[in-house]
């Protein structure tokens, strides 16, 4: 019963997985943000309130998800890496944070772009603006840190550590707006009850949303092949892979 | 003692230092990170005196007057249950209108007006397209756009 | 496009080039680790000769 998560534990295995798997999820978020993103520019209609503007969602909203969505990725994986000494778990953590400090980027400067002209401000120092940035910060500690010490096993230690550690921003971050007075609107889709969003508005959000998670896991699956070469470099099954 | 067991030291204490910063980050910055008062805060005299500090509240509809030939702007915010008057010269934001929910950032003057340099307009979450806000307002069944969480929970942490 | 052009069109540009660098960056670190096995590879069979 336990074999396919040993098998799962494999490097060599992890490798051919995730090369199977690129192109599909790479056609899929092809698919899915066409569609997503291109009724949300074009066919979705203008807020009743904030007018054009609001497309700015079908960019911000998703990204905001994944930030968060593959913060846990990677202090799970690093969590796992620790307990159980599964050295993929470090890998993935490897290959998740770059990809989540990119995501949270893009949040961080949508969200602005988007304040400016229905707020009136870029940026102010509200609870959900202010645990988005240290999530960000977070990211490039996790890396800093990987990158710090000689020995790679131990950077690779310390780095889950701190992902977890940092874990307690998540909710934070998710429910910085209920449990604080806050400027940030609250919760639209990730509630209980119905999504306060027009049909016609809601559903290209949707497919955005499949399409951030498709294009994640393609470039995680591209990422996770580049760690798992640089830590088996030594292994000869390496040597076999990279002759194809 | 191992030099592997001394590593888990090290560690550990570094785990104990960051959880013990992170602890006194939250409870120094617990007063603070009310990131507005709610006007019966305000008039409960629980918001900083003679400090700046942030507002919000929904404009009372009519509430809006402007002096001729000026940048200047008045208006009354509420929360349903107490009023603040709020003095303002400057650009409003494009969501600013009567009966909207607005956080502005200032002081308290003598008068007990509220003198704001700085407007910010919250929106809510909802979204829909015109016609059909048109028709829920027609049913009467719109409700005030902006700040519904903070009134159904007053004066919390 | 009366609210597109100030905000909307910045915010769809940062969001490809995100993607952009995502999938450049993971093509680059796959293709770099790739090149240093295949260097490896090569000094290994330098020295046994």
């Amino acid at each position: 019963m336990w074999t396919w998560f040993y098998r799962l534990a494999s490097p060599p295995y992890v490798y051919g997985v995730a090369a199977t798997l690129t192109p599909w999820l790479l056609a899929g978020a092809v698919v899915a943000l066409g569609y997503g993103e291109g009724v949300g520019l074009f066919f979705a209609p203008a807020d009743y309130q904030q007018g054009d503007a609001f497309r700015i969602i079908y960019v911000h909203v998703p990204a905001g998800w994944i930030s968060m969505f593959c913060y846990s990725t990677m202090a799970i994986a690093g969590a796992i890496a620790l307990i159980w000494r599964i050295k993929i778990g470090h890998a993935v953590a490897a290959a998740a944070a770059p990809i989540g400090a990119s995501f949270t980027l893009l949040a961080l400067v949508t969200g602005s772009l988007w304040g400016r002209p229905m707020w009136g401000t870029y940026w102010v120092w509200d609870p959900r603006l202010t645990s988005e940035l240290i999530l960000l910060f977070l990211y490039i500690g996790v890396m800093s840190l990987r990158s710090a010490f000689e020995d790679p096993a131990r950077g690779d230690r310390a780095a889950a550590l701190l992902g977890l550690v940092g874990g307690v921003n998540i909710p934070i971050i998710h429910y910085s707006v209920v449990w604080w007075n806050s400027l940030h609107q609250g919760a639209t889709v990730a509630k209980f009850g119905k999504p306060t969003m027009a049909l016609s508005m809601l559903v290209p959000l949707l497919a955005c949303f499949l399409g951030f998670m498709l294009f994640f896991g393609a470039v995680l699956c591209m990422r996770l092949r580049g760690e798992v070469l640089n830590r088996e470099r030594q292994a000869k099954w390496v040597r076999e892979a990279i002759k194809t | 003692m191992t030099p592997r067991r001394k590593r888990l030291y090290v560690v550990l204490g570094i785990l104990g230092g960051v959880a013990a910063s992170v602890a006194l980050a939250v409870m120094a910055s617990r007063e603070n990170i009310m990131f507005y008062y709610d006007p019966s805060q305000v008039a409960m005299g629980k918001a900083p005196v003679a400090k700046r500090f942030r507002v919000g509240g929904m404009v009372v509809k009519g509430s809006v007057t402007r002096a001729p030939g000026a940048l200047q702007v008045r208006f009354v915010l509420t929360d349903f249950a107490h009023q603040v008057p709020v003095e303002y010269t400057g650009v409003l934001p494009d969501l600013f209108r009567e009966g909207q929910g607005i956080i502005a950032h200032g002081t308290l003057n003598s008068r007990g007006a509220f003198v704001a340099d700085e407007v910010l307009a919250k929106h809510d979450e909802k979204y829909m397209p015109p016609e059909v806000a048109a028709s829920l307002k027609n049913k009467s069944a719109v409700k005030p756009a902006g700040l519904a969480p903070a009134q159904a929970r007053p004066g919390v942490i | 496009m009366g609210g597109y052009a100030r905000f909307v069109w910045p915010s769809f540009a940062v969001a490809l080039i995100i993607f952009a660098w995502n999938l450049w960056s993971a093509g680059n670190l796959h293709a770099a680790a790739k090149v240093r096995v295949a260097r490896a590879v090569a000094m290994a069979l330098k020295e046994r000769t």
